[in-house]
């Protein structure tokens, strides 16, 4: 009966093993199979960037946890199977001051350590703080809609819908709001996200370091549409940058307040298209629309001018 | 003459039409066997009407389980799309399907799988293990019951007219206010979980004053067993988080059927506010459903290592202290929502400090392992996989308690996979490991060991290979709730492997199923006639199994922290004292009135049919009154019904023996 | 002779286990109730604001009228506390009229607090039109419909005391009342201070 239930248990070890190597097995073919771009992990802009080393800092500390949990619960379970009569059998210990100060303490100077790492970089990091950069910051204010993203750029006088584009090396100061649902704009290859919600302005600071197309996405539900809810957020080189600020000015699609209208009814799955912006101050309409009852039919809460 | 109900709120689409044929022929399957079983009587007398805890238990874990199959069948769909939905194909259902198949799967697990169990294993456990015949309240204990099922009549309806809410389990505004989703899908979600909420409140006050009031003569608090101070815990949770969310539930409630704007886009609403509601009760409420799970775990670690539990004292002392700082870190729910560095530093660490009571009761576990003989039964092998997953799903979730980590996680499926490896990894493997141990004291026969095992390591690698994918689409920047994404992104294969890990986890449902068919069919090979199968410790140990209606015939006297454990290594001469008659509350048709009036409020509602709110009002009012009216409420059990009950099972004990 | 003091004794602690069980219960009842009213103070002072271009609270609230209901509730829970020492003194009659007065005086209040209210929404500030609106209505509200089930609850227990004597059932029910409408009493405290007194001033 002995013997019989040592081989069980080792034909559970085994078994767990296999079951791992499996596991372990599966996802590495299936990652594979599959295009490995893994935005938070690779990032391309400094904010990103940051918030990734963060998450590597934190893993190490709670290694410090993690291993020995893991390594006494196997030792000790193998240790002390019923089958392994060998082993000190004492019903009755069930305290140890000195244990239990360890796995008080060594937490408690962890998450010490931690909640300083917390404290620097929650406010190093915050969205609403300006980076710091010799370069002059572009202004590009956002309005998530049903179910696409409005990128109104007012200092170039022009808009772009489901795609943001932006110099290299340059600090990007957004302002967000929302004509819909609460929703969340996040580009993971460039920075964390934020809420954006109706009625009123949120800030998020980022700055692209490497050229390229990234994906964008909102990261709160916000009905039907809300998968096809995807922006490109390009970082381009400055001329680049120019010339589509440029080309987009003279774009033959205007943007003012009755094209904002119609664009902001319900759609899906809307391709990226420029805008000359005919009003700079469309975003603050926007905002006020929420503030106030309607007033009259140009825009619901739009003062007649 | 019927609000707004009309044909036109019938399902088209394919898939759901083909859930609620499955769900009617099930239920008309049911009833039939019912007729021809003539068994409608039995059920009415035995369960129904019963304000037995040990029936009550029983009715919601079978209710929890048909929710758990529903959910998992939501599951199932959500994976289909998910690994299916690429390019020019767009899956299995529409966007809008899609959306209520996961709303309805967040809802469904954690209101109806998570609570009901939880709540099952209460009145299962609770009354006996502190010595006690009943709970404080019988007839508030059959009414919660009936609420609970009020609650889930109404979710499942949904499905078959009107449709499901779309926004998400916990229905953020303005998505969820009549702006932007007119139907009676938001309606019924509120509804449903308003009515089975405020059976959650009252159960949480009839539990608390069970604890408090009705242990065992010398049982103090320091001497009660680990899970009822857990349980205690949770208990404390419910009662001050859930009126909360009756309070939420009701303003949003409001919102939609009087105009209200309380979170609407515009009126000066604040969705902001709602957030912060919601998540002040929500974060007590996964506590309120891990506490109890630690708590099983205790006991089952502690008797499966004939051993005393390492450091009492410090697990009292953590679940105390996890029940406060419960209520100080739900901001960590939305640090994306842009309440500035201070408030959210203050969250992120409150939200680390709470790991710490966590993790010493994982050491603590480990440590009562040490110096005993641990038997890997079944229960114990759900604990291994418990503190392999949970510590993981941990380490997940002190990441995401930094603010700029976790703009990064924030509802991507990496915050899916930790919530999931919190929920699964805890609270159904502790619900699991509760059940295969605690099995044979309710029906005097242990539960197929092969078959347990095999449900576990299904189970165990399902939920590997369904959520380390998760985890990593979440750092490839997929967000969560996503019906349809391109190919480029590379993220199919992920979800293929996600999907088949959910198949596996459906054959360790099999499993447990087939564990309970087996089990029923060879119970006389694997009866158990002591009561005491595993070597237990605490006092539901000394009944018989199954237990008499009244628990004890004595009530025993406690002198120490696992009494019954004590009384094992040096018995005591057995107490002289004379039995007396034991007064029994009656059964009660009241709870099943007030669930089935309060089902009509809640359809009248959602339906805006103004005269039937109103019956439903008067009839859970009236039926109130009428209880409160009731002279003879408790029934006496005579001392010789008591003695021939006890000689029936000891010449049970001495046939089988 | 001591079997029946036996007897006695086990009937007696019986009754207060009961009590016992009961008032803790209910106890812990009114505390999830005040966690209640809690999530609506915090609406209301999170909102009070967002007046969205109607009234605020200094537009509309009338202070001289809401201290005559906060003294008609205050009173009525000092008539209750006089029925809660009749009862204690078994005088049924004395009782009854303490009961009464109370629930006249609970009435009033409810009538002095609709009175308010349709004023209010004839002149078109109704909780429609803002979030001040509606979160004042909600939290005054919420009260106003906890002295209504009050009032009930009171009716049925005079019916009650009408028709039978002052069982130890009844005793303790009539507690658990008074509990009851004191505690509603401490909840208008807050709301008078909080929404009208703040409000107004």
């Amino acid at each position: 009966m002995g013997i019989h239930h040592k081989q069980q248990s080792g034909k559970k070890y085994i078994l767990l093993i296999i079951g791992i190597s499996v596991v372990v097995l599966v996802i590495v073919v299936g990652m594979l199979l599959s295009r490995m771009d893994i935005p938070v992990l690779m990032p391309k802009g400094i904010m990103a960037r940051q918030e990734r080393d963060l998450m590597f800092e934190a893993l190490l500390l709670s290694g410090i946890v993690v291993v020995p949990v893991f390594t006494m619960l196997f030792l000790i379970a193998w240790k002390y199977r019923a089958s392994n009569t060998k082993a000190r059998y004492e019903p009755d210990w069930d305290r140890n001051t000195l244990l239990e100060s360890i796995w008080w303490g060594i937490p408690c100077l962890i998450i010490l350590i931690l909640s300083v790492i917390t404290w620097q970089s929650t406010h190093a990091l915050d969205p609403y703080k300006p980076l710091t950069s010799s370069v002059k910051p572009i202004k590009i204010e956002v309005v998530s809609l049903d179910w696409k993203w409005l990128f109104i750029y007012p200092d170039q006088h022009i808009a772009s819908v489901n795609l943001m584009q932006i110099p290299v090396n340059t600090p990007i100061n957004l302002q967000l709001t929302s004509d819909a649902p609460m929703n969340s704009f996040w580009v993971p290859s460039l920075s964390g996200q934020i809420y954006t919600m109706s009625g009123m302005s949120t800030q998020l600071h980022l700055m692209g370091d490497t050229i390229g197309d990234y994906n964008g996405v909102s990261a709160n539900i916000s009905g039907v549409g809300f998968a096809g809810m995807k922006f490109v957020a390009r970082v381009s080189s400055n001329s680049t940058f120019n010339s589509w600020v440029v080309a987009s000015q003279h774009s033959k699609q205007k943007l003012g307040v009755d094209e904002y209208n119609t664009l902001a009814r319900p759609s899906q799955n809307v391709p990226a298209s420029q805008y000359a912006l005919k009003q700079d101050d469309l975003y603050d309409t926007v905002l006020m629309k929420y503030m106030a009852p309607m007033q009259d039919n140009t825009m619901p809460g739009m003062e007649m001018n | 003459m019927f609000g707004r109900l009309s044909f036109d709120y019938l399902p088209h689409e394919l898939v759901t039409v083909g859930g609620v044929a499955a769900g009617g022929v099930g239920i008309l399957l049911g009833i039939a066997a019912m007729f021809y079983f003539k068994k409608w009587t039995w059920l009415w007398k035995e369960w129904m009407t019963s304000v037995d805890p040990k029936r009550i238990g029983v009715m919601y874990l079978v209710v929890a389980a048909l929710m758990m199959l529903r959910g998992l069948a939501d599951a199932l769909m959500i994976r289909a799309q998910q690994a299916t939905s690429v390019g020019s194909a767009h899956g299995i259902v529409s966007s809008d399907t899609f959306q209520q198949v996961f709303s309805a799967h967040g809802t469904i697990m954690i209101f109806f799988v998570a609570m009901g169990l939880i709540f099952g294993l209460m009145n299962l456990i609770v009354p006996m293990q502190i010595g006690a015949r009943d709970v404080a309240f019988p007839f508030l204990n059959s009414m919660s019951f009936w609420l609970y099922v009020s609650g889930f009549v109404l979710i499942n309806l949904s499905l078959a007219i009107g449709g499901f809410s779309g926004a998400g389990w916990l229905a953020y505004p303005p998505l969820s206010e009549m702006q932007y989703s007119p139907g009676p899908g938001v309606d019924y979600w509120i509804w449903s979980l308003q009515i089975a909420g405020i059976g959650s409140l009252l159960s949480g006050i009839n539990f608390v004053v069970t604890i408090l009031k009705m242990r065992a003569p010398g049982m103090t608090l320091m001497k009660m067993p680990i899970f009822i101070w857990s349980v205690l815990g949770s208990l404390s949770l419910i009662v001050f988080a859930f009126p909360i969310l009756t309070a939420t539930l009701s303003l949003l409630a409001l919102d939609r059927t009087l105009g209200m704007h309380f979170f609407t886009a515009n009126g000066g609403g604040d969705p902001m506010m709602y957030v912060n509601l919601i998540w002040a009760w929500g974060h007590p409420e996964v506590y309120i459903l891990v506490l109890p799970a630690f708590g099983v775990f205790s006991e089952v670690v502690a008797t499966f290592s004939g051993k005393r539990l390492f450091g009492y004292t410090s697990m009292v002392w953590a679940i105390w202290a996890i029940v406060f700082l419960s209520y100080s870190v739900w901001l960590h729910h939305f640090f994306t929502m842009g309440s500035g560095a201070d408030v959210n530093t203050f969250f992120g660490i409150m939200t680390m400090i709470i790991s710490i009571p966590t993790g010493v009761k994982m050491f603590n576990w480990i440590f009562t392992m040490y110096r005993g003989r641990v038997r890997f039964t079944v229960p114990m092998l759900w604990f291994m996989g418990f503190v392999v997953t949970f510590t993981l799903g941990g380490v997940a979730g002190v990441l995401m308690a930094i603010p700029p980590a976790d703009f990064q996680f924030h509802n991507s499926l990496f915050l899916v996979a930790h919530f999931h490896t919190m929920i699964v990894g805890g609270v159904v493997f502790g619900m699991f490991a509760a059940f295969n141990y605690w099995f044979p004291k309710f029906t005097g026969f242990k539960l197929n060991e092969r078959l347990g095992r095999y449900s576990f390591w299904c189970w165990l690698v399902g939920f590997l290979l369904a959520f380390v994918p998760l985890y990593i689409l979440g750092f490839m920047g997929a967000t969560r709730r996503l019906d349809h994404y391109d190919p480029s992104l590379g993220w199919q294969g992920l979800f293929i492997v996600a999907g088949l890990g959910v198949g596996v986890i459906c054959l360790g449902v099999g499993f447990q199923l087939l564990q309970i068919g087996v089990s029923i069919w060879k119970r006389n090979e694997n009866r158990d006639v002591t009561g005491d199968p595993w070597g237990g410790r605490t006092l539901e140990w000394m009944t018989t199994s199954p237990p008499p209606e009244y628990n004890y015939a004595l009530i025993p006297t406690v002198t120490e922290r696992d009494e019954f454990w004590a009384l094992k290594q040096r018995p005591k001469k057995a107490a002289s004292a004379p039995l007396e008659p034991i007064i029994v509350p009656n059964n009660t048709a009241a709870g099943v009135y007030i669930g089935a009036f309060a089902f009509l409020f809640g359809f009248g509602f959602i339906w805006h049919i103004v005269w039937l709110i109103i019956v439903g009002l008067i009839g859970v009012i009236y039926s109130v009154l009428v209880r409160l009216s009731e002279d003879t409420t408790e029934h006496e059990i005579s001392v010789n019904e008591i003695k021939k009950t006890e000689a029936v099972a000891a010449a049970k004990r001495r046939k089988l023996a | 002779m001591s079997k029946h003091v036996d007897e006695m004794a086990i009937e007696i602690s019986h009754e207060e286990v009961v009590n016992a069980k009961v008032t803790l219960g209910f106890w812990t009842y009114l505390m999830t109730d005040c966690v209640l009213f809690a999530s609506l103070f915090a609406t209301y002072a999170v909102l009070h604001g967002n007046t969205f271009g109607g009234p605020s609270g200094k537009d509309i609230f009338d202070l001289p009228y809401i201290f005559v209901e906060t003294m008609i509730l205050l009173v009525s829970s000092f008539t209750t506390g006089l029925a809660m020492i009749a009862a204690r003194k078994n005088n049924k009659d004395q009782v009854l009229t303490w009961l009464i007065v109370t629930g006249l005086l609970g009435a009033a209040f409810l009538i002095m607090e609709l009175t308010e209210f349709s004023h209010l929404i004839s002149d078109g500030h109704s909780w429609t039109v803002s979030a001040f609106l509606s979160s004042y209505f909600t939290l005054v509200g919420t009260h106003g419909l906890h002295i209504l089930t009050g009032l009930l609850w009171l009716t049925v227990l005079i019916t009650k005391l009408f028709r039978q004597d002052i069982t130890s059932t009844l005793m303790r029910r009539l507690t658990l009342f008074s509990m009851f409408w004191h505690f509603l009493d401490v909840i208008w405290v807050g709301i008078f201070t909080v929404v009208y007194l703040m409000g107004a001033l």
